[in-house]
């Protein structure tokens, strides 16, 4: 639905915009910070923010009250996902953590909830923050590139750090230049494939998911524009992207299990 | 698309949800689901319990029932045994007592007889003598001929 006096491509530049803030020459300013590293996307750190503490409050009611009598239905659901996630953790990574399961079920719960934003409709709270004042709103805070490289960085942080905990220093060293070469001459080789294989997950991880939404939020705006004949395709598409909404939340959390199983196993 | 502060508060932001998500609400969930398991399996192990205890009570009873219907087809044989015995012996009585009356009926018609044979020689023997008075016109003392009457109504 492009506004009147609105070129299609104006619309879809102006539904990919954030909403930032930046500090210029000590003044708050609202969308004019491109190129500043200072700026805020307040879209994203509050829809994220909202999804997450939807996420932990909802939860954290279910876990005060959780007991092995007979379950509510939302505690039933709340234990279907913790046992699954549970599940995977146990298949996957053969060490003790108490922080990989918990960590695991957050990537999976919060990255589903904000993936599930792309399914209401593209304009609908644009608009309604339009009539409120505010200018930009992206709602899907995993369409947006800062998101998912705040999470897959994190990971990459306990990826070095579990590396370091298991295998010391020394063997992290060795590992990173000693292999797949076991030659002196080849150090700086294996040093360069070993980083560029370690610095990929965490691109990977954040780029994937990123580009998974971004792609499917840009459709979604494409349909929007289509007027009337959008309703059948729109609703294609967003049937379609209910699984790749739920399969890119499971591919996070997978994946972060998988690296982290790899970071704290001897090769 | 910049790559800006909002990186960070993200960071920071899933640090904070994983943390608390790690102390606040991942343990009692999995520990009612551990507490759960472990009722269920138990509860399995009490069936299966029950199960196994129900099939030997079940063999118990059988046992049971088989030795009471083997008892008790020994009673009514003994009793029919018994009621043929009393049926025999009964049967066995009244055959004996039937034969007995008719003994004793039969010795009491033969008395009767006896008595009747004796009666109509006395008469017939008063009969004679009247017939002979008449024929010799004179009495004949029954008291002297007593003898000779005794032994006429003898040989009759």
């Amino acid at each position: 639905m492009a506004t009147e006096g609105q070129s299609a491509g104006e619309y879809i530049q102006h539904h990919l915009q954030n909403l930032q803030v930046c500090r210029v020459e000590d003044q708050w300013v609202w969308n004019q910070c491109s190129g500043n590293f200072w700026a805020l996307n307040v879209d994203s750190m509050f829809f994220s923010v909202f999804l997450g503490l939807l996420f932990l409050i909802s939860f954290r009611q279910v876990a005060k009250k959780a007991n092995s009598g007979v379950p509510s239905r939302f505690q039933a659901l709340v234990e279907v996902l913790v046992e699954f996630v549970d599940g995977s953790v146990r298949d996957t990574f053969h060490g003790k953590s108490k922080l990989i399961a918990p960590l695991g079920l957050t990537i999976f719960v919060w990255v589903f909830l904000m993936n599930v934003m792309d399914l209401l409709p593209v304009d609908l709270l644009p608009q309604l923050g339009q009539l409120i004042g505010i200018p930009y709103l992206k709602v899907v805070p995993t369409t947006d590139v800062n998101v998912t490289f705040g999470m897959s960085i994190s990971v990459f942080v306990l990826i070095l750090y579990y590396s370091i905990k298991i295998k010391g220093i020394k063997g992290f060293t060795r590992e990173m230049t000693l292999q797949p070469f076991n030659h002196w001459a080849a150090i700086p080789f294996n040093l360069i494939l070993e980083g560029i294989s370690l610095i990929a997950k965490p691109i990977s991880l954040s780029l994937r998911l990123f580009g998974n939404l971004y792609a499917g939020e840009l459709i979604f705006i494409l349909i929007a524009l289509l007027g009337v004949y959008q309703l059948p395709l729109h609703f294609m598409w967003a049937v379609f992207h209910i699984l790749i909404i739920v399969l890119q939340a499971f591919i996070f959390m997978m994946l972060t299990i998988v690296y982290l199983s790899l970071a704290q196993e001897e090769h | 698309m910049d790559i800006n502060l909002t990186l960070i508060g993200q960071a920071m932001a899933f640090i904070v949800f994983v943390y608390f998500c790690m102390k606040f609400i991942w343990p009692p969930i999995i520990q009612a689901l551990e507490e759960r398991q472990q009722g269920v399996a138990d509860g399995i192990a009490a069936s299966d319990k029950a199960h196994t205890e129900l099939a030997a009570a079940t063999d118990k009873s059988e046992a049971i029932i088989a030795e009471a219907r083997e008892r008790a087809l020994e009673i009514v044989d003994q009793a029919s045994q018994r009621a043929s015995q009393v049926m025999a012996d009964a049967k066995s009585d009244a055959v004996a007592a039937g034969k007995r009356l008719v003994e004793a009926a039969r010795s009491e018609i033969e008395q009767e007889s006896n008595r009747a044979k004796d009666s109509l020689r006395g008469e017939i023997a008063s009969i004679a003598i009247a017939g002979a008075g008449k024929l010799l016109n004179r009495e004949v003392d029954k008291k002297t001929h007593a003898d000779l009457l005794d032994k006429l109504a003898a040989e009759l």
